[in-house]
């Protein structure tokens, strides 16, 4: 039997399609079909100033847009050459660690809802809406932050803000224990997941996974530690890792993750330094607004990058970065002119999505939700 | 030909020593390694670096299209390797009349749907691909939109 499942599917987080062929219970062969939400964004590039090109990045892996807006800057500003001030970096690396938090509170919700847990929903999403809400304080946007800028960020950071993310601080670990105590030693959770979803550790590596996926089959993989960007390398945290390779081993990584998580955001918030949040590079970041009223050059500065953009160095770089989901990159091409020869995007959610066949197949279709729950894809992320 | 001053990365210096022909050229810009690989090669150069210099990872093959020149099309993948942390560029050029390069699923099966979503956006075919057809777009498609001669507001009257 052929049971079509999506793309209008509760559990499929979007809209993904999967074919699936049946032999009573057993799931003989798994075709995955995408592209539902394909949106040409990389062909929108190319018609965007670079700094337009920060508003795109949002879009493309809406539970992670800080992420992308990251991944996307330094890209830009590895072709240019720019230095960006240690406040700034500091800030990047405490929001996109928020922005981890909220990819995987997310994915906690709507994973334990998949499998039968509702409660777990709320409760996740009752810590999200606080993160969601420091975001709103930082950049006006609860979702589409577009808070990060080639050059730094995108407006000083609020006054009090250091109030209101340890105040997060203050409960959100005992949250993760509440999360814990629904779910760690829940006989039906244990049994819905342990031993479920099994992929080796080749087939992985060959069929393109990262992320916390990987980590849970026992490999130490990390961008955050591997090639350290944004100042990652001065902060202490650990890259957990399980070996037991199943649904239940992502979900502890994953734990684990928002933990280590908020070791970082403390380390940011307590030695956070001062000084300047933009790049001094009257060429790309624009003039704070006393200057552009008061001084000539400013103001020319200022209509040449609004009307024009900026010219960037010929030249291509990858920029690979940790996103909640995985490797996540930007391959960015320039030709010297003030848009993008080419924007690619490598996104994590398209690399795991590929081994859906190799990890459902054989197995009873009643594991198949909670195995591709536990690659936490997001659909506009794979389709891009 | 390797440029001389790219003998000192051991990666560089490994590929054209297998295989000297099969480089065409190469920079280090950017702390970034490009090497530019003779499109019939491919598949030998990628086999060389997953299977003797641990390259074990593709993170990602994508395209570019240099329209109006000629070759008009870049094929390049991006290859990691998680022992050594490095990571490094292939590039082939492939002609704009009838592109096509040979897929190097064979040597990783990742490859598979990076090579579908280039035939798809770019029009590029590749050789020995065991499911080559549409990923983003819908099958009756007509056109390649990422080619930079594909209009990217409404549709050519």
């Amino acid at each position: 039997m052929v049971l079509n499942m999506g793309p209008q599917h509760p559990s499929t987080h979007g809209v993904l399609r999967l074919l699936i062929e049946l032999d009573g219970e057993t799931v003989v062969k798994c075709q995955p079909d995408i592209g539902y939400l394909h949106t040409g964004i990389e062909k929108e590039f190319e018609v965007k100033t670079y700094q337009q090109g920060v508003t795109l990045t949002d879009r493309v892996d809406y539970l992670a847009p800080l992420s992308n807006n990251l991944c996307y800057c330094l890209a830009a500003e590895k072709l240019l050459g720019l230095e960006i001030p240690p406040q700034a970096q500091w800030m990047r690396v405490m929001l996109t660690e928020f922005t981890r938090l909220n990819s995987h509170l997310v994915w906690l919700g709507t994973h334990a809802l998949d499998i039968g847990a509702m409660s777990v929903f709320l409760y996740c999403f009752r810590e999200r809406e606080e993160i969601l809400k420091i975001f709103e304080m930082f950049s006006g946007q609860r979702m589409m932050t577009s808070y990060f800028r080639i050059g730094g960020l995108a407006l000083e950071p609020p006054r009090g803000w250091q109030n209101r993310v340890k105040k997060f601080l203050e409960i959100f670990p005992s949250r993760i224990d509440e999360y814990e105590n629904l779910l760690t030693n829940n006989r039906i959770w244990i049994g819905r997941t342990r031993g479920i979803g099994f992929i080796s550790l080749e087939d992985m590596l060959d069929l393109g996974i990262t992320g916390p996926m990987l980590r849970a089959a026992g490999m130490k993989i990390d961008a955050r530690k591997d090639s350290p960007y944004s100042s990652y390398e001065k902060f202490d945290f650990e890259v957990p890792t399980r070996t037991e390779n199943d649904v239940y081993a992502r979900y502890q990584v994953r734990i684990e993750e928002m933990r280590q998580s908020v070791k970082i955001i403390r380390q940011a918030l307590e030695g956070m330094p001062a000084g300047p949040w933009k790049a001094d590079d009257q060429h790309v970041v624009l003039p704070d607004r006393e200057k552009m009223k008061t001084q000539m050059e400013a103001l020319i500065y200022h209509f040449k990058i609004v009307t024009e953009g900026f010219r960037v160095p010929e030249g291509e770089v990858y920029q690979v970065i940790e996103s909640p989901r995985g490797e996540l990159a930007y391959y960015m091409v320039s030709d010297g002119t003030t848009k993008p020869f080419r924007v690619h995007m490598r996104t994590p959610s398209f690399g795991n999505l590929q081994a859906t066949a190799k990890l459902v197949e054989g197995t009873l279709i009643a594991d198949v939700i909670a195995s591709i729950g536990s690659m936490d894809f997001v659909l506009g992320d794979t389709d891009r | 030909m390797l440029p001389e001053n790219l003998r000192e990365r051991a990666v560089a210096a490994a590929v054209s020593d297998f295989d000297a022909d099969a480089v065409i050229t190469g920079k280090y810009d950017r702390d970034e390694l490009t090497l530019e690989i003779a499109a019939p090669k491919i598949v030998s150069v990628c086999g060389f670096l997953k299977y003797d210099q641990k390259f074990i990872r593709l993170s990602g093959v994508t395209a570019v299209d240099r329209y109006p020149a000629e070759p008009r099309f870049e094929v390049i993948y991006h290859v990691h390797s998680v022992d050594r942390k490095e990571r490094i560029r292939l590039k082939c050029r492939v002609s704009g009349v009838d592109p096509v390069i040979e897929s190097v699923f064979s040597v990783w099966r990742s490859a598979n749907w990076y090579e579908r979503e280039i035939f798809d956006l770019f029009g590029i075919q590749f050789l020995n691909h065991p499911d080559l057809r549409r990923i983003l777009m819908p099958d009756d498609w007509e056109g390649h939109p990422l080619r930079k001669d594909y209009p990217i507001y409404g549709t050519r009257v």
